[in-house]
């Protein structure tokens, strides 16, 4: 089960104990006590834990800086405005690519939403002419996603297609949960618009097959819209390595606060296409019967933004960036491995996608025979670990696997081995608390 | 006793385990109340006496947690007992007797179950101290409150 798992970048050595513990002592709540016990916390592929310096970052702003962005002329204006733009660039140099293809959003949810709804109104006759109208869809097209994706990937396309005529198709996994390959070569074809994908699964934490997909989908001429919500606080993420034209994430996965959203965007895609929702900021001229609009990225914010929650995320960037995210890779592998190996002792305990080719996060979501989820992230609580128990906004997926809900376990940056073990020491008492010896079914 | 033994007590992984009032029939007006955030679910039907104006017995099907499942048990037992005791309630008695139910579950601890109205139900008063699973032990009883209420 051990060697599934990706290869450590040879440039790059996990971090020490002692850099691990020094990483640590940044997270003022890693200090504290549940239940009498010290906080485990393993459910950052729900929400990371936060650094000192985006408390701060975030705190200092509306101590000092707070005004409105891009609008005013006072100094705090001017100040809050170099501010929200500095992040901005900070958040397109740590993905490699230029600033004004970087829209803040509320979150991915909003971000993946922004997309579908931009390409349902282009599909209207709406928006910057033949360069919009290049984006229309219609019936025979087809949107494709997987069978894997977070709801927030799977429901804006559903809608858009609902509202356009196009067809909804998915890229099946197999039992062992890794993706169908041999079907999305056959899925993806010409009629393909939009492949819509996940970069790591947030139930089975498997990376996908990028480097299959992608080029079938270039061969169609589809956009492909990435899903970089577990992978972005994980592994390095270059989207234009990837040969994406879109990818989202949420800066809360990444150390920031809640509420802000990313959404990098190819340069001549956020040019043509329309704004999803309208009002201040991201206009030229207003009359009385119509209006024009700014370009990307200030065509896609519009209304004051989330602008000390922007602030807090280029201050995580930067956290992550000393660390530096290659780093951050190899140790939460060495992370991962351990929590395989650690699960696939315990008896009567079933790990989702475990026999998936594909490398994976440190992430693992488990089905205890005879135990309800809810129940067995119970046990858990009562040692202070922090566990998602539910079905993790993929209930498609979580079908798929013959269950309704299962247990996971995530990894940050701040996870020590000694957490992972405690953690797998709590999942084999689950079933002898609940009666349940080893084998036997309730 | 830990918090957990609490919550778990032997009587709530007996019934759980090994669930009282299952079974629906073809006809039965039910309730199907789910709880979106676990995938608990159950489906309630009451059963009534002659006249239709006292409730005899509860009957269900579901999956889910065991604090869900168990409730469910533990509320058809009720039920069962106070009819066999010759005391069906009526509407409104059954729906005070939920009322007190939910506010004993939404207290944090500080209004437990009563023995003497609620029976082996009473061991449901450890969920109290769980905000998070509050829903999940009021499901079955919201799925009764559902019908009492569409009678009403």
């Amino acid at each position: 089960m051990t060697d599934v798992l990706p290869a450590a970048p040879s440039t790059a050595a996990p971090l020490s104990a002692g850099e691990i513990d020094a990483v640590r002592q940044r997270f003022p709540i890693l200090s504290r006590e549940v239940n009498g016990h010290p906080l485990t916390y393993l459910d950052t592929a729900a929400t990371a834990q936060k650094p000192d310096v985006v408390i701060e970052a975030e705190s200092a702003f509306y101590r000092e800086s707070n005004a409105a962005v891009h609008r005013g002329a006072h100094t705090l204006a001017g100040e809050a405005t170099e501010l929200y733009e500095d992040a901005r660039l900070t958040v397109a140099a740590f993905l490699g690519v230029d600033e004004h293809e970087i829209v803040f959003t509320s979150h991915a949810t909003e971000a993946l939403n922004l997309v579908a709804y931009a390409l349902g109104t282009a599909s209207i006759g709406r928006g910057a002419g033949a360069a919009a109208a290049e984006f229309a869809l219609g019936p025979g097209d087809e949107i494709v996603v997987t069978e894997l994706e977070h709801h927030a990937n799977l429901i804006p396309w559903q809608e858009l297609a609902a509202r356009t005529g196009a067809t909804l198709r998915f890229i099946p996994v197999h039992d062992h949960g890794g993706l169908d390959l041999d079907a999305a070569a056959s899925i993806i074809s010409e009629r393909t618009r939009v492949l819509a994908i996940t970069h790591v699964s947030n139930v089975t934490g498997a990376v996908t097959p990028l480097d299959v997909l992608v080029p079938l989908a270039r061969a169609a001429g589809a956009l492909v819209v990435l899903d970089a919500c577990q992978s972005a606080p994980h592994l390095p993420l270059r989207p234009r390595e990837l040969d994406v034209d879109i990818a989202v994430f949420s800066g809360h996965n990444l150390y920031g606060p809640p509420g802000n959203g990313v959404l990098y965007g190819r340069a001549a895609l956020l040019d043509a296409l329309p704004p999803f929702l309208y009002g201040g900021s991201m206009i030229t001229t207003v009359t009385m019967e119509k209006a024009e609009y700014l370009p990307s990225p200030q065509r896609f914010e519009p209304g004051t933004p989330r602008i000390a929650q922007a602030i807090g995320l280029a201050a995580a960037i930067r956290f992550v960036q000393e660390v530096r995210m290659e780093r951050i890779a190899a140790t939460e592998h060495v992370l991962g491995e351990r929590l395989l190996a650690g699960l696939s002792t315990v008896p009567d305990v079933r790990v989702l996608g475990a026999g998936s080719p594909e490398p994976r996060v440190a992430l693992a979501s488990i089905v205890v025979d005879g135990v309800h989820a809810h129940d067995a992230g119970q046990v858990l609580d009562e040692v202070g670990i922090a566990a998602r128990v539910g079905h993790h906004c993929a209930q498609p997926l979580h079908r798929r696997f013959g269950v309704t809900a299962s247990l996971r376990l995530s990894a940050g940056l701040y996870t020590t081995e000694a957490e992972l073990d405690r953690a797998v020491e709590a999942v084999a008492s689950i079933r002898p608390f609940f009666g349940l010896s080893e084998g036997e079914q309730s | 006793m830990s918090g957990l033994e609490q919550l778990y007590q032997q009587i709530i992984l007996d019934h759980s385990k090994h669930p009282h009032g299952v079974g629906l029939e073809a006809g039965d007006e039910t309730s199907h109340q789910r709880n979106p955030v676990c995938g608990d679910e159950i489906t309630l039907a009451l059963r009534w006496d002659a006249t239709g104006e006292r409730v005899t017995g509860i009957a269900w099907e579901g999956s889910g947690c065991s604090i869900s499942q168990a409730s469910a048990s533990l509320l058809s037992t009720l039920a069962k007992e106070s009819t066999d005791d010759g005391w069906s309630w009526t509407p409104d008695e059954f729906t005070a007797l939920i009322h007190e139910f939910r506010e004993a579950l939404r207290s944090r601890g500080t209004i437990p179950l009563d023995e003497e109205t609620f029976g082996d139900a009473a061991a449901l008063s450890g969920v109290s101290k769980f905000v998070a699973r509050v829903k999940c032990a009021m499901l079955a009883w919201v799925a009764a409150e559902d019908l009492l209420q569409r009678r009403a």
